[in-house]
């Protein structure tokens, strides 16, 4: 583990109840998880990862096109 | 569509860049791997090598500074400190590439905690550790543009996440698993591979090629295998192979989890994880590459974890520990090392652990080991 200053400012407080602090506590025992803010961040990197919206790929008809025809030429495509 | 690692296919490819009169660093093979692999978006959301604050921090929490899941450090090295910050040099390497790197960070690190964050030791007998401790002293961060590609005698089978996303769209596919590779195929791959492919629309087998350790096999005897293993015993509709240009890192765990980002961005939705999966002698768990996974619920990729299949005499067919009954006495292991024996001697494996076509692609490649 690196500790700098810089290491220091990755992180930050967040104020939730303390009674569901209590109950992730709890949760949390016997598990692989040692902190609540470790299991925090887990839900809500999981939370982040699915309320992510796709993009669309920035690809022009002429780019997709030279793509297909290489595809066709190496077998890939038919 | 599956999205690319970080939420954008990165291209940094400029052919147009005027590069005379510029300072050159002279970059190694594998180095011009990475170079377009990034450019090409194989290691998105990277654009260029890391700078210290995203070093530090993948070597700590297995992260980019932005915290996206990044595990394998992708650096450029050099022994004395000639450059600066500002700086604009060209990279060159020995098989044709050139790039640019608009150089933002200089900065040295310790290479021992490195080797011990990444390898999960400082022993020099572990391969990646000896390359680490091999590097510069100091290490050169940021943004890529490639000029020139590089040639590869693997052309025909070279493709980049731009095409696959092109590729699987095409031919229909919405589930697609992929499969790492750095050995010819035995039944028990061809095992692992066909059952996660039952779940999916296609499967994209995709062999690693660069440089390995002595004792590995050559990446044409690799590739040719495959092509045999494809051409005999996979539905055409069902399965791509094409290679990725990047060396084994033999990090065992961290580089399962990169082998898997590498995938995503090629637009698979599943990566498979074998027992021991980029391991090296004895320096990980066989399942420490399937643990470290549930480190990341935001990786956007669905590791399939597979345990070693072998042939079980009793059931009369291949099977794994799940779901064979039978005690080890009737159990023939696909063990590498034996079939390396078999292969070495020049004998051709049994069938029931691998296909003739490939054990003859092997064979009649002379030498087919590093």
């Amino acid at each position: 583990m690196i500790n700098t200053d810089k290491e220091d400012k990755k992180y930050t407080t967040v104020s939730i109840p303390t009674p569901l602090v209590e109950k992730i506590k709890e949760r949390i025992e016997g598990t692989g998880f040692t902190s609540v803010s470790g299991y925090v961040t887990y839900v809500l990197r999981e939370v982040m990862a699915n309320m992510d919206e796709d993009e669309e790929e920035a690809f022009s008809k002429e780019d997709e096109e030279k793509v297909k025809e290489r595809l066709r030429a190496l077998g890939y495509l038919d | 569509m599956q999205k690319p690692h970080g939420g954008k296919l990165v291209k940094r490819i400029s052919g147009n860049r005027d590069v005379g009169g510029m300072d050159t660093i002279r970059v190694s093979n594998d180095v011009a791997k990475d170079v377009e692999n990034i450019a090409h978006g194989v290691f998105s959301p990277l654009e260029g090598f890391l700078c210290r604050d995203d070093f530090e921090s993948v070597l700590s929490h297995k992260r980019l500074a932005s915290d996206v899941p990044w595990t394998i450090p992708i650096v450029l090295d050099e022994e004395e400190k000639k450059h600066g910050e500002g700086d604009e040099v060209l990279l060159e390497s020995e098989n044709g590439m050139q790039a640019i790197l608009e150089i933002e960070d200089v900065y040295n690190y310790d290479k021992k905690e490195a080797a011990r964050n990444i390898f999960g030791t400082d022993e020099e007998e572990h391969p990646g550790v000896k390359k680490l401790y091999g590097m510069g002293d100091f290490l050169l961060g940021g943004k890529i543009t490639l000029v020139r590609g590089s040639e590869s005698p693997f052309e025909k089978y070279l493709l980049y996440p731009e095409e696959t996303r092109v590729l699987f769209r095409e031919k229909g596919w919405k589930d697609i698993v992929a499969f790492q590779t750095r050995n010819p195929p035995h039944i028990g791959h061809e095992y692992v591979q066909k059952t996660a492919l039952t779940f999916v629309d296609g499967i994209f087998i995709n062999p690693l090629m660069g440089k390995k350790k002595k004792g590995d096999f050559k990446d044409d005897v690799i590739l040719d295998s495959y092509k045999a293993l494809l051409e005999h015993y996979y539905l055409k509709n069902r399965a791509v192979l094409a290679v990725l240009q990047t060396e084994m890192r033999y990090a065992g765990p961290r580089e399962a989890v990169f082998h898997a980002i590498m995938r995503k961005n090629f637009g698979c939705t599943h990566f498979i994880v074998g027992r021991d999966h980029a391991g090296v002698g004895n320096y990980y768990g066989p399942y420490d590459a399937h643990e470290i996974f549930d480190e990341f619920p935001d990786l956007g990729i669905t590791p399939l974890f597979f345990r070693s299949f072998f042939y079980c005499k009793k059931c009369g067919s291949v099977v794994n520990d799940k779901i064979c009954p039978h005690g080890e006495e009737h159990h023939i292991n696909f063990s590498g090392t034996n079939i390396r024996k078999l292969l070495k001697e020049g004998k051709r494996p049994p069938e029931s652990m691998m296909r003739a076509e490939v054990s003859e692609i092997i064979l009649e490649s002379g030498d087919p080991f590093v």
